[in-house]
């Protein structure tokens, strides 16, 4: 069963329709890119799948439900900008994942602080932005989630945070799991990618694998990428 | 270990084959040689792991690996590795001779360059016998 189903999604602020009739679906053990450019509806697809927009039309499923408070216990999001409170340390943000999400895997997120020489009782306040952005991801990533919802997961971290971050993602792989992130940064995410999709102003243009790209049109994602949405 | 080349259009899956073959023809990883597991190499190289487990399954299925269900993947001794790679490489040898037949290199320095380097790759014997 797909993790992620959607079908005809169409929503609109106001005049401006930010999806149009968008239909695909996320399987388990992929690791999906959500490529386009700004605006494109990256962000609103995203916060459909996890229930903080609802859609004008079109139906969304997650493991076959609607989404709901029971779909949110499957889905882990990593929204685009720092959302965890910050007057907690590291310790009590584990304390305050560990009482939302049973599926909160505490020893994985204590190895994966270690690992990075963050002290569990800094306060996320003195973290630098880097910093937060990887205890954020840290967070995410140590529940036992269905579907990774990654919103710009490496926009503005420098080149050696981006690596930890794409290698804590590949870490965490599970063949039950599928992780959808979005980027605009192609060349820097391609190699942890197994499928693409592109959209453009709210339309689905091409849904593939990185492989069928390599292999049929001869091209990274990143030159098809630049081809397809040539300014 | 395995140099990767995002803007080179073939599919990563294939560099990384290269590269691992690489290691194995020239006994970098020598023959029974447990590999890196798949997660393993997929968190070192901040790659897909589903793009490594490909890899290795062509490997296996090109007989330059063999893997053993619970344990991993191991490097093949020379002789088995597979057919159509062999077919392969013979036809580059044979267009690469005839290139430098071309450029006027002769007979006997071509005959040299065979006796020079016996490491990396099978052995001559039974490759003739095969084709």
């Amino acid at each position: 069963m797909s993790v992620l189903d959607c079908k005809a999604l169409t929503k609109r602020y106001g005049r401006v329709t930010a999806l149009d009739e968008i239909s695909f679906s996320a399987e388990p053990g992929r690791i999906i890119g959500l490529l386009g450019p700004n605006g494109s509806g990256k962000t609103t697809l995203i916060k459909l799948a996890n229930g903080l927009l609802t859609p004008d039309s079109g139906v969304l499923s997650i493991c076959g439900a609607a989404p709901g408070p029971a779909t949110r216990a499957l889905v882990s999001y990593l929204p685009e900008r720092t959302a965890i409170p910050t007057w907690m340390s590291a310790a009590q943000l584990m304390d305050f994942y560990g009482d939302f999400y049973q599926d909160f895997r505490r020893q994985t997120a204590e190895e994966m602080l270690a690992h990075l020489g963050i002290s569990p009782k800094q306060r996320i306040k003195q973290m630098s932005k880097g910093t937060r952005e990887k205890v954020q991801l840290i967070m995410v990533m140590s529940r036992a989630a269905k579907l990774y919802l990654l919103d710009e997961p490496i926009g503005g971290v420098d080149p050696a945070t981006r690596d930890y971050i794409l290698s804590t993602i590949i870490g965490n792989y599970s063949p039950d799991a599928a992780v959808i992130l979005s980027t605009h940064l192609i060349a820097d995410v391609e190699q942890v990618l197994d499928d693409v999709i592109f959209i453009n102003q709210g339309r689905l243009v091409l849904q593939s694998t990185v492989d069928n790209i390599r292999e049929e049109q001869h091209k990274s994602v990143d030159a098809l990428f630049r081809e397809v949405f040539k300014c | 270990m395995i140099s990767l080349n995002y803007r080179d259009t073939r599919p990563i899956y294939e560099q990384i084959k290269d590269g691992l073959r690489k290691l194995i023809v020239t006994k970098a990883i020598a023959t029974d040689e447990k590999l890196p597991s798949v997660r393993a190499l997929a968190t070192q190289l901040s790659i897909n792991p589903n793009t490594i487990q490909r890899a290795y399954n062509d490997l296996e299925n090109e007989g330059y690996i063999y893997s053993i269900p619970g344990k991993g993947s191991f490097a093949t001794g020379d002789h088995q590795a597979g057919a159509d790679r062999r077919r392969e490489l013979w036809e580059k040898t044979r267009e690469l001779l005839a290139e430098l037949r071309y450029l006027g290199v002769s007979q006997e320095e071509l005959m040299a360059l065979l006796d020079e380097e016996p490491s990396g790759g099978a052995p001559a014997g039974p490759q003739k016998e095969e084709l």
